[in-house]
């Protein structure tokens, strides 16, 4: 019950859960909350058994694309994403990264095409023991999912 | 995309690969076929590159073929700005085929994209350089017979060098050992060291070049450039200690054969030129063959 009380509760929308501390602000940034026009709800440092400190977003009347998730998959892979209709949980989703991202990173190479011309960037998703990296169609480079600037 | 393009080394399996190498012998033994009859290839040189495109080009004219194109940007109309989107849409008009040369990398996956008609990588940056990696391929069947269970040392640059990192993913289809020799500055990327590890390839690696080679089928040599180094001291004592004298081949085996891309700089004293185990000049000419079993695969 107390719980509850700290953060409004949310009648339609998408709420991101479990969301590290330190990252709560990318997300906004990568999901342009700042000029979203929809009733947001943000909370950070809140108690985790989970992960210590945690951040937390509610979106009012909001559904986030698929590249929306594949940038949060990216960002913070052990967030929640929860959708919520009519003050319910009606869909838990987890965060799972594609074979292939398109559109949603640039590629750290400067002398990659996709840097140099108007090409939608893609990405091949190589998962390899915990570790994701990130390989780029065209220029072939392999890059840890840090070394890439979200757009 | 066309699948006829060929755009990097691991778009052919293994069966196309010995494919190309088949045909390649063929037209060493009779190099005017007529397999381009009628057709125009274009030969598009975003950077020049006069060795490629000469090869290319003799390529063409053998098979029967016409040539249209530009040998580096300042005369092509992308110096106006042209998109290279645009460029390809408006040769893919006159040509059925579009050998491409560009220092962006990605820039012949890309094109290969958009284009109607095939695309062959002659080149994108420090990225691929297929027809490269298949001529080398080519030169190591001719010289050992085949490509199989062969020792393999590669010399040099092994950290930015495309050719070598083409070469081990092409070669690693036929149960090749290697034995990595270069500077600490210019080691084997973890990255093709991990894929040779999921592969099962054996490997060794060393930053002495001197004897490290007398159970190698092959000496692949590549170029140390200077302009790699931030330690340009460095630079000049690794230029003297990767120079192949022609005095460290006595105890290689007979049937060892020396490759390099070229051109040169001074990884190879010409004292080895007169050795029979120097491979390198044929190896260019080997290019032509291939190029022409490239240029027929495409149209088959
Ligand atoms: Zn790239």
């Amino acid at each position: 019950m107390e719980k509850k009380l700290k953060v409004a509760a949310l009648k339609d929308g998408t709420v991101i859960d479990h969301i590290p501390s330190g990252k709560l602000f990318k997300v906004v940034q990568i999901l342009h909350l700042d000029t979203c026009i929809n009733q947001i709800t943000l909370a950070n440092n809140l108690d985790s058994k989970k992960i210590g400190k945690k951040g937390l977003v509610k979106i009012a009347d909001r559904a986030l694309a698929e590249n929306e998730t594949n940038k949060l998959a990216l960002i913070c892979p052990n967030a929640k994403i929860n959708i919520i209709r009519n003050f319910d949980v009606v869909e838990k989703r987890p965060l799972i990264l594609p074979d292939e991202i398109r559109e949603v990173v640039q590629c750290p190479n400067p002398v990659c095409i996709t840097n140099h011309q108007p090409v939608i960037t893609r990405f091949f998703v190589l998962k390899d023991n915990d570790q994701t990296r990130l390989k780029c169609r065209y220029c072939e480079r392999e890059v840890k999912v840090e070394e890439v600037k979200i757009k | 995309m066309s699948n006829k393009s060929l755009v990097s080394i691991a778009d052919y399996s293994k069966q196309e690969i010995l494919a190309i190498l088949e045909s390649a012998a063929d037209f060493e033994l009779t190099p005017n076929r007529k397999t381009l009859d009628g057709k125009v290839i274009a030969t598009l040189f975003f950077e020049p590159s006069t060795r490629t495109r000469l090869s290319f080009e003799t390529a063409v004219i053998r098979l029967g073929g016409s040539i249209i194109g530009f040998s580096d940007a300042a005369t092509s109309s992308s110096s106006k700005g042209e998109t290279l989107n645009d460029t390809i849409h408006m040769v893919s008009c006159y040509a059925d085929a579009i050998v491409m040369r560009h220092p962006l990398e990605g820039a012949a996956r890309y094109a290969a994209e958009v284009s109607p008609v095939p695309i062959i990588n002659a080149g994108d940056g420090a990225n691929q350089h297929p027809s490269q990696t298949l001529l080398d391929l080519y030169s190591i069947f001719k010289t050992q017979g085949t490509l199989e269970n062969l020792n393999l040392c590669l010399v040099g640059d092994l950290k930015y060098g495309r050719t070598v990192h083409s070469l081990l993913m092409a070669m690693s289809h036929f149960n090749p050992s290697f034995r990595f020799i270069a500077p600490e500055e210019l080691k084997m990327p973890e990255e093709y060291k991990v894929f040779c590890r999921k592969k099962g390839i054996k490997f060794s690696e060393t930053s002495e070049l001197n004897e490290n080679f007398d159970d190698a089928d092959i000496l692949y040599m590549t170029r140390v450039q200077k302009e790699r180094f931030l330690d340009l001291m460095e630079y000049e004592r690794v230029k003297n200690v990767y120079t192949l004298k022609n005095e460290m081949l006595a105890n290689s085996k007979t049937n060892l054969r020396i490759l390099h891309p070229l051109p040169r700089v001074n990884e190879i004293d010409p004292d080895v030129d007169s050795n029979e185990k120097a491979y390198y000049f044929q190896q260019a000419q080997n290019g032509l063959y291939v190029r022409q079993a490239i240029l027929s695969k495409v149209f088959r």
